[in-house]
């Protein structure tokens, strides 16, 4: 397969990932600010803006926050926008369109126009809640028909690391945002503390599958567990650390190369969560393992692009 | 049969999707000269006679939605940059009998050996300018004449593997070459696509003509390639190289990688190690044997041509030049279908040939010619004035449709150069029936088909029939508001 093909693959994957994690935190966060009364704004919208890597520069306490916050989600002008990440997925699939199945192009076709023409505006309407659904559960078709309709060779291996690649970094940053700061009496006011926990659940498709597993009882510890070591819960950094790992060992054998720094790096990180253990992780430092969990996924997505995309020539020809 | 009443010229009567059906001086596809429809279209008439238009129309609007949901488009240019169209698609099939296309594909055999033997004597002797025959000036002037390429040896001595040469039919009846195509000629995924969703819309009007196939063409244009490898290269490994989502046929180029099954790369997914190509794929290197390229001579290789070009691959032209992989078509074709040296092509065909043409040029004035050029000047009213160096349609002048000012704009442009233009006197391109507006009406066409040069020639039966959908028009071009439609080559 071309590099250039394996790297369209890779970040189209992520880019959808990307817009659908962003999508989903605005929405469950703009219901959280409903209930005005228990949340503190500033400190809630700022959170969100920092959890998903945007400059966290609130305006002055007069501007509605809310509209400040979505605008940045939704504005096409900047780069992390839901619409620019869907634009760029799209422009990635478009260079390798004789690559991927014309359903899959249908329907990313489909999205990048939806979102173009539907977009609201900034600020809570009435559609914003219904485009960010929309959002969501386009990239979550076009997940659908990929592992439907497209043979499961290197490509699709790409494009399943690129999407655990992002997942897992995302995952972690939003932990580590949570973390950082965690929610209590003191600072998220009375009530605010479930509120938050709750929300930070959602914001993972999680309040569901942690309640099955620890009841509806919220600690920070058992979230924490959940959200990082659940080897069964398809958000877990370590769920995805193993997709990442088993998708880099297939491809190292179908392209017929020997295990590199990437796959090193793959294996490391998964050992580490597969053997970790929550009370160990919370009374060390856990906002260092966060973070070196973000930096970890960097890493890997550093190392697949010099193995299989801009590697230096003239020790691939000579080997 | 139902008989329509009508005379040689004038409208065909009251039959109900005829109304606005007229002949005149120009050849008509579907009628002869009384009115009456020429065997092969016999079948079609008698279905548009009975055919609900409506149902046509939906028909129609579903054939242009399955083209834009696919995504097969080109980009205009000139216009917004990155403007998408759909290439226009006529529903109504253009019937060729067995003896037509036989006079076709043995006139383009015919030709393209003799200009892939003259681009070989070009770049290599010279014997045709020792003897005389073509201008020295004509050929060492022409834009597309690459210096580079003398001397250098070209696997089969065949230059041009794909051609896409434009025919015309004239009034008489008789299929004349209006341009030969010899660069990088694009619209065979819409023969072939074209072909798809005829199928679909008449399938018992098509089972009852028996239509020759052109699915073949993929394997064919596959064939060919690999008939051009490098000889110790046995199992050589093809690629399409495209200039990339941009270019205004990236549909094609994908459409025609898929066909073939093999990789579609750009510039930058290409290098050169010891006059080798590689292709860098996530295995490692990858050497390349055969090179389709679909990328200008001009953009292949900074290093040999343009310096500022992002497209094209630094190196290539030395590892062609090494033999180590073929470039096709090579580089330097463009000559061939100079269109000034286009008058020239007769004399080629009997000069490396030995035998007459058979398929007739268009009489061509060259304007660095002096008196022809005073003629041309006279008449501009009545002639077509063509830039040399153009394609697509661009830099035309249409005399009889054209205003003084543009008159005086061309007259000004040939006298400060007159090598870059030609005239040719204003055709009557033959008409087709054409589904417009809920009627059948005729529209003028031309004719493209396709030939693949490699051990042997080959040429699929059909070709794309391109059509000037508004009303009097004589420009076919996609770029200047052309549509297509399906051509059928029968059996017998």
């Amino acid at each position: 397969m071309l590099s250039r093909v394996a790297d369209s693959l890779y970040w189209m994957s992520r880019y959808l990932e990307r817009a659908e994690h962003t999508a989903r935190l605005v929405n469950v966060n703009l219901y959280l600010t409903l209930d005005r009364a228990t949340i503190d704004e500033t400190r809630h919208w700022g959170r969100l803006l920092a959890s998903l890597r945007m400059p966290p520069s609130m305006p002055s306490s007069d501007v509605d926050l809310a509209a400040h916050a979505t605008g940045q989600v939704l504005d096409l002008a900047n780069r992390d926008s839901i619409a620019a990440s869907i634009a760029a997925a799209r422009e990635n699939a478009r260079q390798v369109r004789e690559q991927i199945s014309s359903e899959m192009w249908q329907q990313i076709n489909r999205l990048f126009l939806a979102v173009r023409r539907d977009a609201p505006d900034p600020g809570w309407t009435g559609r914003t809640h219904d485009f960010l659904m929309s959002v969501i559960e386009g990239v979550h078709l076009f997940q659908g028909i990929t592992n439907a309709t497209m043979t499961h060779g290197e490509g699709w291996h790409f494009i399943e690391l690129g999407r655990y690649v992002e997942r897992a970094g995302a995952t972690a940053a939003l932990l580590e945002v949570h973390y950082s700061d965690p929610p209590g009496p003191s600072t998220a006011g009375v009530g605010g503390e479930y509120v938050e926990w709750v929300g930070l659940l959602r914001s993972c498709c999680a309040f569901e599958a942690y309640c099955r597993q620890y009841t509806a009882d919220l600690r920070a510890d058992r979230i924490a567990e959940f959200l990082i070591l659940s080897a069964q819960f398809p958000r877990s950094v370590r769920y995805g650390a193993r997709h990442i790992q088993s998708s880099l060992q297939t491809i190292a054998q179908l392209t017929g190369r020997g295990p590199g720094r990437a796959e090193r790096l793959a294996g490391r990180l998964l050992a580490s969560l597969d053997y970790g253990q929550v009370d160990e992780i919370m009374s060390g430092n856990l906002l260092e393992y966060l973070q070196s969990i973000v930096r970890q996924t960097g890493q890997i997505g550093a190392a697949v692009h010099q193995q299989y995309v801009s590697y230096p020539v003239d020790n691939a020809l000579s080997a | 049969m139902a008989v329509v009443p009508g005379t040689g010229s004038g409208a065909l009567g009251q039959t109900a999707p005829f109304g606005n059906y007229t002949l005149d001086h120009a050849y008509d596809e579907m009628f002869d000269g009384v009115g009456q429809p020429r065997p092969q279209y016999a079948h079609l008439f008698e279905r548009l006679l009975t055919v609900d238009p409506t149902e046509l129309r939906q028909r129609q609007s579903a054939a242009d939605l399955a083209f834009l949901n696919q995504g097969i488009t080109f980009t205009v240019y000139g216009q917004k940059e990155g403007t998408e169209r759909i290439f226009p698609y006529d529903l109504l099939p253009r019937i060729l009998t067995a003896a037509e296309w036989d006079v076709i594909d043995r006139g383009l055999t015919q030709r393209i050996t003799a200009l892939n033997f003259f681009l070989k004597d070009i770049y290599n002797e010279g014997r045709i300018l020792a003897e005389g025959i073509i201008p020295r000036e004509l050929v060492y002037s022409c834009r597309h004449y690459r210096r580079e390429m003398r001397g250098v040896p070209v696997r089969r001595d065949v230059y041009v593997s794909v051609a896409g040469t434009d025919l015309v039919r004239l009034p008489d009846g008789r299929f004349a070459v209006l341009e030969d195509n010899l660069r990088v000629p694009s619209g065979v995924s819409y023969m072939l696509t074209n072909r798809q969703v005829i199928k679909n819309i008449f399938p018992t009007l098509f089972s009852r003509y028996d239509v020759r196939p052109v699915d073949q063409y993929g394997q064919a244009l596959l064939a060919t390639l690999r008939s051009l490898a490098p000889p110790h290269r046995p199992d050589p490994t093809i690629v399409l190289l495209t200039p990339g989502v941009y270019n205004s046929a990236y549909f094609e180029h994908t459409f025609l990688a898929r066909q073939m099954g093999i990789e579609l790369v750009e510039g930058r997914d290409l290098f050169t190690h010891d006059n080798v190509v590689y292709m860098r794929t996530t295995g490692g290197p990858q050497r390349v044997d055969v090179i389709y390229r679909r990328v200008d001579d001009d953009y292949l290789d900074p290093l040999a041509f343009r310096a500022d070009s992002q497209l094209g691959v630094p190196g290539i032209f030395n590892a062609f030049r090494a033999g180590n992989v073929a470039v096709t078509n090579a580089v330097g074709t463009g000559l061939a279908d100079d269109k000034a040296l286009y008058a020239y092509v007769p004399a080629i065909i009997r000069f490396y040939m030995a035998e007459e043409p058979v398929l007739a040029n268009i009489d061509t004035w060259l304007m660095q010619r002096h008196d022809d050029r005073a003629f041309v000047l006279e008449h501009l009213d009545e002639v077509v004035v063509k830039a040399v160096g153009e394609s697509g349609g661009y830099g035309m002048l249409i005399g009889p449709q054209s205003t003084v000012a543009e008159r005086d704009e061309f007259r000004r442009r040939i006298e400060a150069d007159p090598r870059n233009y030609i005239a040719q006197p204003t055709l009557a391109l033959s008409r087709a029936p054409c589904f417009i507006e809920d009627q059948v009406q005729a529209r003028h066409v031309d004719l493209r088909p396709y030939i693949l040069c490699g051990d042997r020639v080959t040429i699929v039966p059909g070709g794309l029939t391109r059509v000037a959908l508004r009303k009097g028009s004589l420009v076919v071009n996609s770029s200047q508001g052309g549509g297509s439609k399906d051509t059928w080559v029968l059996n017998a």
